[in-house]
């Protein structure tokens, strides 16, 4: 509620710093120094804080790679942890620069809410999980009639759950809470029999559960969540550097860049790499973008290309070990395609 | 004030700016004025920057499907039902557990606060801890207390603990069996309420005959007889039309059966004993208050202790204890909106998802303050009511 209060003050009563917010994002961040990024408030692989207190995640790296092609930086970059029902208005008052929250990208929030997302950094679907330990036999989410369903409130999950049960004629008992570590909480505590949300958030939960290995995750897949970053709309330029720099990540995978090799790249004979590397002789693509020339090299710098990104935070080098599956590159048969850069 | 009515006799002296009542009327004007400017420019700057950030507003959105489901609803909702009906969903639910609320609190107050001035010391030591405990720790821990202190410790639905009568108490709440009135149960109903009007009746024909004659009836006993023989009369003579749904066991919950879930238990239990604790020291306030005198007049007439207390203390001490009562209502009612931490489906809980299903986040707080705001009013205005009868008639 903390967040929605300043959002309104932010956006309702002092019109003063909102039509001064409105001359150009880019502007506010460089002044200020670093970028204002909304994150989950603690999702493992997603955005949540390791022992250290430092955030880890895919969405987190995607606003230090916003970063690094702004500043040059990728740690110039601050968190702001919001809950579902607080991160549309957080960002609409301009508390936040970006939105990236593992956030499902619909025509709702691009109209209603005056959001503009800027691609899909995660293609996931709702899915379920139950303790298996305890309830021996259910192995299908058509066995669910009648079953206590915990679910975050103000979600899309929370939607395609009436209507999943609707459809198939089952009852169920919906227990919701506003914030994740609740509806964790009350999972792990037996208050409801099936916990459900994107089916990557329940492999990153169930690892924070008391017996991880008890739990299962059923195979139906109910939706479609595209989870990716979004701006405020009225800012084209703003949008174009926060969804460039999501092609870029692409692009550096699709062309063999690596965080490892992208100083080495920057030599590299191909014309497509030096281009994208800003190291074409008078190249504008960066400064016409509104940052420096080497911006995706800063990227990568600081992150990685998607690939890194990926495998570091929710593929094989994480605890959640979820393949790439559709989340693969269009030219090895998943869907991630990004423009050229030239 | 003196000083005011002074200046007023007093004939202007020259020029109307030193006179007082026109200088009044200035400030009062410029005061408005003010205020005026003040929501207009606020309104003005909502509507303006909604508009720049591409935002929908206004309230249609209330007419659109809700399309998710709520836990707990008092009246028909599905997730097909408007957004409108989801947040009156809310606000029936708040009302619910801000009146049941009340109720228990005013019971356990009452009890603690004159338990406080006990002459036994054990009770009153009881009563003291009790009230220091509850008023000295935040709602909110006291409602997490409950919620995961002691319900949620309770067994999982498969071993749930057996209670007379086909009860049953797990972790999802507690579940008792439903009655199914049957044909002609009406009658029981019109029994029922005969039987209280009949008590009332009795109460005050027995009142007026004490006062006339000093003749004491028996007005409690008469009452349960009334209130619990008619009704119980009228089952045996409609053919026993009652029959009970009993809670089973099922896949994954109890079903059938009436649930009490563990929100509202907590939250029900939360802010009874919380708010019990600040009404005790109310009351106790409010006997205090009668003096000593009183008490010692009425034992010398040769009234009883408990005579005295309920004939001579509390109708006095009353007068004293209803206006902070009030506040302590409101605040109870103001302090559901703490369901939120325990996903009891209240007016803060529905509203606020509807907020965000919608985007609509100004409507949507000005919707949930509206509402608090007439339910503060309309509790105050009953309050207002009660203590106009109870205040000291003076002759």
């Amino acid at each position: 509620m903390k967040h929605i209060a300043i959002g309104l003050l932010g956006a309702a009563a002092f019109g003063f710093a909102a039509s001064a917010a409105s001359a150009s994002t880019l502007d506010d961040v460089k002044a200020k120094g670093f970028i204002q990024c909304g994150t989950n408030t603690g999702l493992a692989g997603f955005a949540a804080p390791d022992d250290k207190g430092e955030w880890k995640g895919i969405d987190v790296d995607f606003c230090r790679a916003v970063a690094a092609a702004v500043f040059g930086d990728g740690t110039k970059v601050k968190f702001t942890p919001l809950s579902a029902k607080e991160r549309f208005t957080a960002l609409q008052s301009g508390e936040v620069d970006i939105l990236s929250r593992n956030t499902t990208w619909t025509i709702n929030r691009d109209t209603a809410l005056g959001l503009n997302f800027v691609g899909v950094t995660y293609y996931d679907g709702q899915g379920f999980m139950i303790n298996a330990k305890k309830l021996p036999g259910v192995n299908s989410a058509l066995q669910l009639s009648g079953a206590a369903v915990c679910v975050q409130s103000g979600t899309t999950t929370e939607l395609n759950l009436a209507d999943y049960f609707k459809s198939n004629k089952m009852e169920y008992n919906p227990v919701v809470f506003e914030k994740l570590d609740e509806v964790n909480a009350a999972y792990d505590a037996g208050r409801c029999d099936v916990y459900t949300t994107d089916q990557s958030g329940l492999y990153g939960i169930r690892l924070t559960l008391s017996s991880p290995a008890d739990h299962v995750v059923l195979p139906e897949i109910i939706s479609k969540e595209p989870l990716g970053p979004a701006v405020r709309q009225g800012d084209d330029q703003w949008y174009h550097i926060v969804k460039w720099t999501y092609f870029a990540l692409l692009n550096a995978e699709e062309l063999g860049i690596t965080q490892a090799n992208v100083d080495e790249m920057k030599n590299s004979d191909n014309p497509e790499i030096k281009r994208v590397l800003g190291q074409e002789a008078d190249t504008k693509i960066g400064t016409d973008l509104g940052v420096s020339n080497d911006w995706v090299v800063n990227i990568v710098k600081a992150v990685g290309n998607y690939g890194e990104m990926f495998e570091r935070n929710v593929g094989s080098g994480s605890p959640l070990k979820i393949a790439r599956g559709i989340n693969a590159l269009w030219t090895k048969g998943g869907l991630q395609y990004a423009p050229p850069i030239r | 004030m003196a000083s005011q009515e002074v200046l007023r006799e007093e004939p202007s002296r020259g020029s109307f700016i030193n006179d007082p009542r026109v200088r009044g009327i200035f400030f009062q004007a410029l005061v408005l004025v003010l205020l005026v400017a003040g929501v207009w420019w606020v309104t003005h700057n909502v509507i303006a920057n909604l508009t720049r950030l591409h935002i929908a507003s206004g309230f249609g959105f209330l007419k659109g499907r809700a399309g998710f489901d709520i836990s707990e609803s008092a009246i028909a909702y599905s997730s097909d039902s408007t957004y409108f009906r989801a947040i009156l969903v809310g606000f029936i639910n708040t009302v619910i557990v801000a009146v049941v609320g009340i109720i228990t609190a005013t019971i356990i107050g009452f009890i603690v606060g004159i338990g406080r001035l006990s002459h036994n010391w054990l009770i009153r030591k009881i009563c003291t801890v009790y009230v220091e405990v509850f008023r000295n720790i935040p709602p909110l821990l006291v409602i997490f207390f409950w919620y995961s202190g002691v319900l949620a410790v309770l067994p999982p639905p498969r071993e749930s603990i057996n209670l007379p009568f086909g009860s049953f108490l797990n972790q999802r709440g507690f579940y008792f069996p439903r009655a199914i009135w049957g044909e002609g149960s009406w009658l029981i109903l019109v029994a029922l309420l005969l039987g209280i009007a009949m008590a009332w009746f009795v109460a005050r024909k027995a009142r007026q005959r004490q006062m006339a004659t000093g003749q004491p009836f028996p007005v409690f006993w008469t009452s349960m007889a009334l209130i619990v023989g008619l009704p119980l009369l009228a089952y045996a003579l409609s053919g026993f039309p009652l029959s009970f749904e009993f809670p089973k066991q099922s896949t994954f919950n109890l079903v059938g059966g009436f649930q009490v879930r563990p929100e509202f238990l907590s939250l029900y239990l939360a802010l009874s004993c919380y708010t019990a604790a600040f009404i005790a020291e109310i009351v106790r306030a409010g006997i205090r208050g009668v003096s000593a005198g009183q008490t010692e007049a009425a034992a010398a007439l040769g009234l009883r202790s408990g005579s005295i207390l309920r004939l001579v203390v509390v109708p006095q001490a009353m007068r004293i204890v209803i206006p902070p009562l009030t506040s302590q209502y409101l605040n109870l009612t103001k302090n559901s909106s703490l369901a939120i931490a325990i996903g009891y489906p209240d007016l803060t809980a529905t509203a606020g998802t509807v907020l965000n299903q919608t985007g609509q986040a100004v409507e949507g707080v000005v919707i949930m303050m509206a509402v608090y705001l007439a339910l503060s009013l309309i509790t105050s205005a009953i309050m207002n009511v009660v203590n106009a009868r109870m205040a000291l008639v003076e002759r």
